[in-house]
């Protein structure tokens, strides 16, 4: 069976098993591999991806679900607020093992797509489902609130 | 051919820290895989003449400056403080800086701290390689110096370097590296070079950005996990449910009929199920019927090993450190203080799960890994495939975190992934063996269970007199390759590091170790034995410091006289913290903690804040680390905070618990670890220093637990002395 959607801004067809999650068939399918396998339970956010712009955890949404909708994966991000970040990311030199790095860039994205000025608060609230096990929380939390200063720039 | 390991004698707790390192030390140089996934893993060689004076280095003519890595990248920062020592020396233009992973080769590549072996951890990557890869520099740097020197016809004294471009202001010339790299190649090396002085080092001590860095922004590094062959089968490998079970017999029937399903093998470590994708063998997988034999297996609980070890502790153990007479000193003290700390299993949990591709035929064996113990995982790849160790090559890329995980002396996760390709037939298919988080945290090799039985006596004078230190748990070194090494007299040096070496001045210290046995395999993690040792000796001395009428700080700080580098950090830290200033409403506390890991000296204050409820907050971490010359600040302060964040969630919430031999977490619900809202402020301070750099992958986990535990107490008066404690006093 094959699913139709947009990945990465590009109609896409894959024609694999509809129960495949989607961040296999984004791996292991469609070859883009910048989005991790983590605990594949929906509880670290390495497998983060954005769905119609919200970020979605890619190792528990099987293929099916996404037919006909907008997935964006780490290799699509282009807005300005997603390169803001990623600038934000590399200055306050985030990045360790750098294995989170994908579900993190994607759930920092999203939050700034929504909220532009992120309080703590709602980085506690958008953030605390990334595990990073390097515990690179704090630069984290300063590169989201360094990006928010750049948009508003 | 076989390899020797020989592990230097008189080095032997040199040795220990590296081993205990391997957990923590993430600095891994790996290949440069970061701008395009897909690109072959090995660098391709420079075009053209090449100058490459020595395995670390190689110029080419496009100026391009290569600097191979002898240890893994797993987050540590390895490779970008190898390659800004050895940029230092040469005075190449960090741009042009790339960094490659070296193959496996303990000839060329071995870790000064692990004797004849390649290998990293023991948080020793900058230790062992700043002398060899400033020599490994300045030796190029004169080379090239002499070669310029050569073509203009001037004296070597005349000349200057600046980026990569060697000058002769006199005659206002000039010549990159890349134009004299042909020339500087005929010339031979040096016997011996002058290294700079310290004073004029223009990258070491400044925040050189991290060179893996925009990769791991972008999703572009390549981790194992990212690597794609033509043809490449995804394994998944069924393990026993209890340790030291074995296969009975299996019934690959609803497995084989998974479309995507290739092939169903046993092996010795269970039942394989190859297919084409991840998904295809995780249905395989779950549909394999397999029957275990667990006669020999490890049937018991954690609860009634504790109960074992709670006995244990109450008789005598081997003494680790004995000076002085610790039982009459106590006997005879005025007040006595004893309390006894219990620490459960814990597991590395490394982000990325354990995965390893190889590509095995008849007569060679090529493996991509996040590899960190190349000598020892090239050794057991040669033994599991019938082949020599000189036929096996090792790809060491990038690895998603290790925390010690990927440093095991049986090489468990890559011996699975040649004996499934062995299994498989041999025939150059590769093959990657994909762990699942369920598979991880089941996975064994974890920290050990211990239980800790402390007793202090104060004379007339409050003066702390005598010191008695009892540990109970498994040897991390009993029956591997190391222990006729690592083992002295019945003590694993690993067990009692942290405690042994207690900084403080007591007159009469004893302290004895209890060694256990059971099933459950063990490993170093992070700080290795630091990471129960100093939880219990850094909380212990807080109760007595209470019962001596002190404050933690000033107690500490009188018995560090012997030790300055230790006092200096101490007093950095608390000096930071606001220590004597104000004291913390109610309800709110602060806790100091010190640790010496891998040479490299840390002190921590924590502020916590303690709800009616009975809830910790951590609010704060103050941290003062000295650890020699500060190659890169910004790294440094990277691992503290990093550790601080690792050791916390620990402390609160980490445990792996045995319910009759079977493992009772499976994921991160309930293997719970630090989440970004419960991350502390942490702040970081350098001891300024001109001794040799020290390891920073690790030391920074050691101090958090016990000076949270400390803050709590100050808060509540209530001691926290069985980990984790769940982040809540209630109940
Ligand atoms: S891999 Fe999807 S949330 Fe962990
Ligand atoms: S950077 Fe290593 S897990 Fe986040």
């Amino acid at each position: 069976m094959s699913i139709s959607f947009v990945l990465n801004g590009k109609p896409t067809t894959l024609d694999v098993d509809p129960n495949m999650p989607l961040l296999w068939a984004v791996r292991e399918v469609a070859g883009l591999h910048g989005t991790k396998f983590g605990c594949g339970m929906s509880l670290c956010g390495a497998c983060t991806v954005h769905l119609d712009g919200a970020a979605v955890r890619s190792c528990v949404l099987p293929l099916s679900a996404v037919a006909g909708r907008h997935v964006t994966t780490i290799e699509g991000l282009k807005s300005a607020r997603a390169k803001a970040v990623q600038t934000a990311w590399i200055d306050l030199q985030v990045p360790q093992c750098g294995y989170c790095q994908s579900g993190q860039v994607m759930s920092a994205t999203a939050l700034l797509e929504k909220n532009p000025a992120p309080t703590d608060a709602d980085i506690d609230a958008a953030m605390s489902g990334n595990i990073c096990r390097c515990a690179t929380y704090s630069r984290i939390r300063a590169a989201i609130h360094r990006a928010a200063v750049t948009i508003k720039a | 051919m076989s390899i020797e390991i020989t592990v230097p004698q008189n080095t032997r707790r040199g040795f220990l820290k590296g081993a205990g390192a391997a957990a923590a030390a993430a600095l891994t140089i790996g290949f440069e895989w970061a701008a395009t996934p897909r690109r072959a893993m090995a660098a391709a060689p420079v075009a053209g003449a090449v100058f490459a004076p020595n395995a670390f280095l190689r110029i080419g003519t496009d100026d391009s400056v290569t600097i191979i890595a002898k240890h893994v990248e797993m987050g540590q920062g390895a490779y970008t403080g190898i390659a800004t020592v050895l940029a230092e020396e040469l005075d190449a233009d960090w741009s042009r800086v790339r960094v490659e992973s070296a193959p496996a080769d303990a000839k060329r590549y071995n870790n000064f701290l692990f004797g004849t072996m390649q290998g990293t951890g023991g948080s020793s990557a900058m230790a062992n390689s700043w002398t060899q890869l400033r020599e490994a520099g300045g030796k190029a740097r004169a080379m090239l110096l002499t070669s310029a020197g050569a073509r203009w016809g001037v004296p070597v004294a005349e000349l200057t370097v600046e980026k990569g471009v060697v000058h002769h202001p006199a005659s206002r010339r000039r010549a990159t590296f890349g134009s004299l790299a042909g020339a500087a190649a005929k010339l031979p090396v040096p016997d011996a070079v002058t290294l700079k002085n310290p004073k004029d080092f223009r990258l070491i001590g400044t925040r050189v950005p991290r060179v893996d860095v925009p990769a791991k922004s972008n999703g572009t590094a390549g981790f194992t996990l990212d690597v794609e062959l033509p043809g490449m089968l995804v394994a998944l490998l069924k393990r026993p449910p209890l340790f030291g079970a074995t296969v009975k017999s299996f019934d690959a029937t609803a497995a084989g009929a998974i479309p995507g399903v290739v092939k169903v093998v046993q092996v010795p470590r269970g039942v394989a199920v190859i297919a084409r994708s991840f998904w295809a063998a995780k249905q395989g997988r779950d549909a394999l019927v397999v029957e275990w034999d667990d006669v020999n297996a490890e049937k018991r609980s954690s609860a009634t090993l504790m109960e074992e070890y709670r006995q244990l502790a109450d008789k005598p153990g081997l003494p680790a450190r004995k000076d002085g007479d610790a039982a009459s000193a106590i006997a005879a003290a005025s007040r006595k203080v004893s309390a006894s700390f219990e620490f459960p299993y814990l597991a590395h949990a490394p982000m990325e799960p354990l995965d390893a591709v190889v590509k095995l035929t008849r007569d060679s064996c090529e493996i991509w890994a996040g590899d960190q113990f190349q000598t020892m995982d090239q050794m057991n790849a040669a033994k599991t495939a019938g082949l020599e160790p000189a036929q096996v090559s090792i790809n060491t890329l990038y690895a998603g975190g290790s925390f010690g995980r990927r440093a095991n002396m049986g090489s468990d996760y890559i011996v699975e992934a040649v004996s499934i390709a062995k299994a498989y037939g041999a025939d150059g298919t590769p093959i990657k063996l994909q762990w699942t988080r369920e598979d991880d945290i089941h996975g064994g090799l974890y920290r050990p269970l211990y239980f800790h039985k402390l007793e202090a006596g104060l004379d007339a004078q409050g003066r702390l007199s005598g010191w008695r230190h009892v540990i109970v748990g498994q040897s991390i070194m009993a029956d591997t390759a190391f222990a006729p090494v690592m083992i002295k007299d019945g003590i694993d040096g690993t067990s009692v590091e942290g405690a042994a070496n207690l900084p403080y001045a007591i007159p009469n210290i004893d302290v004895e170790l209890s060694t256990t046995r059971n099933g459950v395999p063990v490993l170093w993690w992070r700080v290795v034995g630091s990471s129960h040792n100093a939880f219990a000796v850094e909380a212990f001395i807080d109760e007595v410091a209470q019962a001596a009428g002190e404050d933690g700080f000033t107690f500490r700080r009188k018995l560090l006289d012997k030790h300055p580098r230790m006092k200096a950090v101490l007093e950095l830290a608390a000096e930071k913290a606001g220590w004597s200033g104000a004291p913390l409403p109610k309800g709110r506390g602060r806790g100091i903690a010190v640790a010496e890991a891998f040479n490299t000296l840390v002190a921590q204050v924590a502020e916590v804040t303690v709800g009616a409820d009975g809830k910790v907050t951590v609010d704060r971490v103050v941290c003062a680390v000295d650890c020699g010359i500060a190659i890169n600040p910004d790294v440094i302060t990277a691992q503290m905070e990093g550790g601080i964040g690792f050791g916390l969630g620990a402390a609160l919430y980490g445990a792996i618990t045995l319910k009759d031999g079977r493992v009772e977490q499976d994921n991160f619900n309930g293997y719970r670890v630090l989440r970004l809202n419960e991350m502390p402020k942490v702040e970081v301070h350098i001891v300024p220093s001109t001794e040799p750099p020290t390891g920073v992958g690790e030391p920074g986990v050691a101090p958090v637990g016990p000076a949270v535990a400390n803050a709590v107490f100050a808060a509540t008066g209530k001691r926290v002395r069985v980990l984790p404690f769940g982040g809540s006093l209630a109940g």
